[in-house]
């Protein structure tokens, strides 16, 4: 007998449901297709400009900073400016993510741009997001060809260019969006990035940059 | 393999206690770990409602497990996946090692797994030539040290970071020995530039699963520090260690089980990195890994289902229980002698290793109940644990003298007058000896409480002395 009817096996005989039974497996397969919400925290039940300050106010719990500015023109500009105030070099790569061709990088002289994956010597990182949550402040990054994991992980400072209106309330609601944008099949990777790294290993004190960004910088973009 | 000295509970117990910087490290974590995860509850009045849905979930996951886990197959699969299945630990290290030895690895990226401890796999990889590297910190730590975690979440809580200085001046030796290696902030800098490294190095990376998805054949991980993460988005192939009970429905599901998981463990709203992984890359990635395997792992489970301990299978490995447990707080993970510790190890390691091996473990509890009363999922330690001592008695496992003391005790307990007689006894004779003092140093059964302080005799009259009196009425 193979492991797994091995297993199924003596899961079915300890639960007392030997030999298949239709009836329980259409009730599994339904209860999965409802995607059934359970309870969702009601501190999200707000007006969009609240959830927005709700959302920064949660990514700054968590040691992240936020900037806002009121178009995608004056993108380049507001990563140009955490730079300089980090003393960070400014060259970055940045995702190939159509979302963020509507900002002007080529026509900043000062920044260098290059587009791609992350390699272990790039220092920072320019990615969009395709949702956050304002229930924690978190970012939601899918893989794909204009996504790459690796910008998430790797340079020491992670700056996420976010336009205001992809702020959603729950993890929910962007479940939901995923399904619609992607069907049955998700992404490879799905980050949900609450923060930059961290650990309390060492005697439970809160150190920045384990292994992944020391810093993560959000810059909300205001709806046209 | 990953022997357990559980046998020695009692032994490691007397030389923990006495460990003044165990102590030091443990009332730090403690105290650590508490006041977070009530300052998280505090702000998030939902929270007893999502327990008892989280509960909700998993009863009906089990309740359909066999369903479940064949749902979850097929849609991994269809994702680009494989899927294997493993009885048992042996069987599951050798699906490990075949698929390592399939691409030639000489190096494995480790995320942190405890299912990875529960199969001994570290020792097994090396045995057989490959370098298993651990890349969470805590581990990373452990495992230079040669030591088991000692904490289900927090491996290293057990260390201070001057024995963490030490083991990085001792293994680190290429760097400068004059190096500044005092604070938590260079040591953890520290092991992020000697880790870097290796991330590039390995051809396969090895996570554990927080949840696995149903609905969509995903694994989810949760971590702090994005070591899961690089551990699995760097090498060519990616292996997911997951128990059975580790699958639920849907997304929905798995989200509701994260807003209880991280605010039981270390109080977080959320931790820093949960990551849903599904297949391999696609064709168009620019980088993930090439390979994507699941390991389904029984290792006995299937059989707890059905039993008093499948409510155990509810378990998250938050470690709210250890965190509030006064037994772990005092004696440490390493005492209790394999890999899961605490109450919720007190209930699974007789499941794993054998109630002769770990019998004093279900003993090692004051019965206070607070590991149930932060449980995020309900799960009655205290009552699987006495399930254990019942089965200990039944096999055997209780000494003669043990034996006769409790049917003694049985026998008085059910006649009244006796009980009441024979309790009224030694309360006067205690007093007598006492003295004016009121404390006894010593007592003839008692050396084990006497050695250590003196015995306060009993005042006044009995409970039910001062009942009668007062005609059964509250004063």
């Amino acid at each position: 007998m193979s492991s797994r009817q091995d297993i199924l096996g003596k899961i079915r005989s300890s639960l007392g449901a030997e030999g298949t039974s239709a009836g329980k497996r259409a009730a599994v397969e339904d209860r999965i297709k409802t995607h059934r919400r359970n309870t969702v925290p009601a501190r999200t039940d707000r007006t969009p400009a609240d959830l927005q300050k709700l959302f920064a106010e949660k990514v700054t719990a968590v040691h992240g900073t936020v900037a806002t500015v009121d178009g995608m023109a004056a993108a380049p500009e507001a990563v140009l400016d955490y730079l300089r105030q980090h003393n960070l070099p400014a060259q970055v790569i940045l995702a190939p993510d159509p979302s963020l061709d509507a900002a002007p990088w080529a026509d900043s002289k000062l920044l260098e741009t290059r587009r791609g994956k992350a390699d272990p010597d790039d220092q920072v990182s320019v990615t969009s997001a395709v949702a956050a949550v304002a229930e924690s402040g978190t970012l939601i990054a899918t893989s794909g060809p204009d996504h790459p994991s690796t910008l998430n992980f790797l340079p020491e400072t992670h700056i996420v260019v976010l336009p205001a209106g992809r702020i959603a309330k729950s993890y929910e609601d962007v479940w939901d969006q995923l399904r619609a944008r992607h069907g049955a099949e998700l992404p490879r990777t799905i980050n949900m990035i609450t923060g930059p790294s961290r650990s309390g290993d060492i005697e439970q004190t809160l150190t920045l940059g384990a292994h992944g960004p020391r810093r993560l910088h959000v810059i909300i973009v205001a709806d046209a | 393999m990953n022997e357990a000295t559980a046998l020695d509970f009692n032994k490691n117990a007397r030389s923990a206690v006495k460990d003044e910087t165990l102590r030091a490290a443990l009332q730090r974590g403690g105290a650590h770990f508490q006041g977070n995860r009530r300052a998280a509850i505090d702000t998030l009045p939902e929270f007893d409602r999502l327990r008892d849905e989280g509960r909700a979930i998993k009863d009906e996951v089990l309740e359909n497990l066999d369903h479940y886990l064949e749902i979850f197959e097929t849609n991994a699969q269809a994702a680009g996946g494989s899927v294997h299945w493993a009885r048992d630990a042996a069987e599951a290290r050798n699906i490990v090692l075949d698929i390592c030895r399939s691409v030639d690895a000489r190096t494995v990226n480790k995320g942190k797994t405890m299912i990875a401890e529960e199969i001994g796999l570290n020792e097994f990889l090396e045995e057989n030539d490959i370098r298993p590297v651990e890349t969470d910190l805590g581990e990373y730590i452990i495992q230079l040290r040669h030591e088991r975690p000692s904490h289900i979440i927090a491996p290293a809580v057990h260390l201070t970071k001057g024995q963490v200085e030490q083991t990085f001046r001792k293994e680190h030796d290429d760097l400068d020995p004059n190096r500044s290696l005092e604070e938590p902030i260079e040591l953890v800098a520290e092991a992020r530039q000697v880790l870097r490294q290796k991330y590039f190095e390995a051809e396969v990376g090895i996570t554990g699963a927080n949840f696995l998805i149903a609905e969509t054949g995903s694994s989810v991980i949760v971590t702090n520090e994005g070591n899961g993460d690089l551990s699995q988005i760097l090498p060519r192939v990616h292996i997911v260690l997951a128990s059975l009970e580790k699958v639920v429905p849907t997304l929905e599901d798995a989200s509701t089980l994260m807003r209880l998981l991280a605010r039981s463990a270390t109080g977080q709203e959320m931790s820093v990195y949960t990551t849903v992984s599904t297949g391999p890359r696609r064709a168009a990635d620019l980088d993930g890994p090439e390979q994507y395997h699941v390991i389904l792992l029984d290792n006995g489970r299937s059989g707890m289902l059905g039993t008093e301990f499948q409510d155990m299978l509810r378990c998250i490995r938050c470690g709210a229980c250890m965190n509030h447990c006064p037994v772990y707080q005092s004696v440490g993970g390493h005492t209790y002698g394999w890999v899961y510790v605490g109450p919720m190890g007190a209930v699974l390691t007789p499941q794993f290793v054998g109630v002769d091996t770990a019998n004093h473990l279900p003993n090692a509890s004051s019965f206070c109940g607070r590991c149930e009363e932060v449980c995020p999922m309900r799960i009655p330690l205290p009552k699987m644990m006495r399930h254990w001592r019942e089965q200990a008695f039944e096999g055997g496992q209780v000494t003669g003298i043990q034996r006769r003391a409790l049917k003694l005790w049985a026998y008085v307990a059910q006649r009244p007058r006796l009980y009441h007689r024979l309790a009224r006894l030694p309360v006067g004779v205690l007093r007598r000896l006492a003295g004016r003092r009121g404390r006894l140093r010593s007592l003839p059964m008692g050396t084990a409480w006497t050695a250590h302080r003196d015995f306060p005799a009993p005042q006044g009259k009995t409970f039910q002395e001062q009942w009668a009196a007062q005609g059964g009425r509250t004063a």
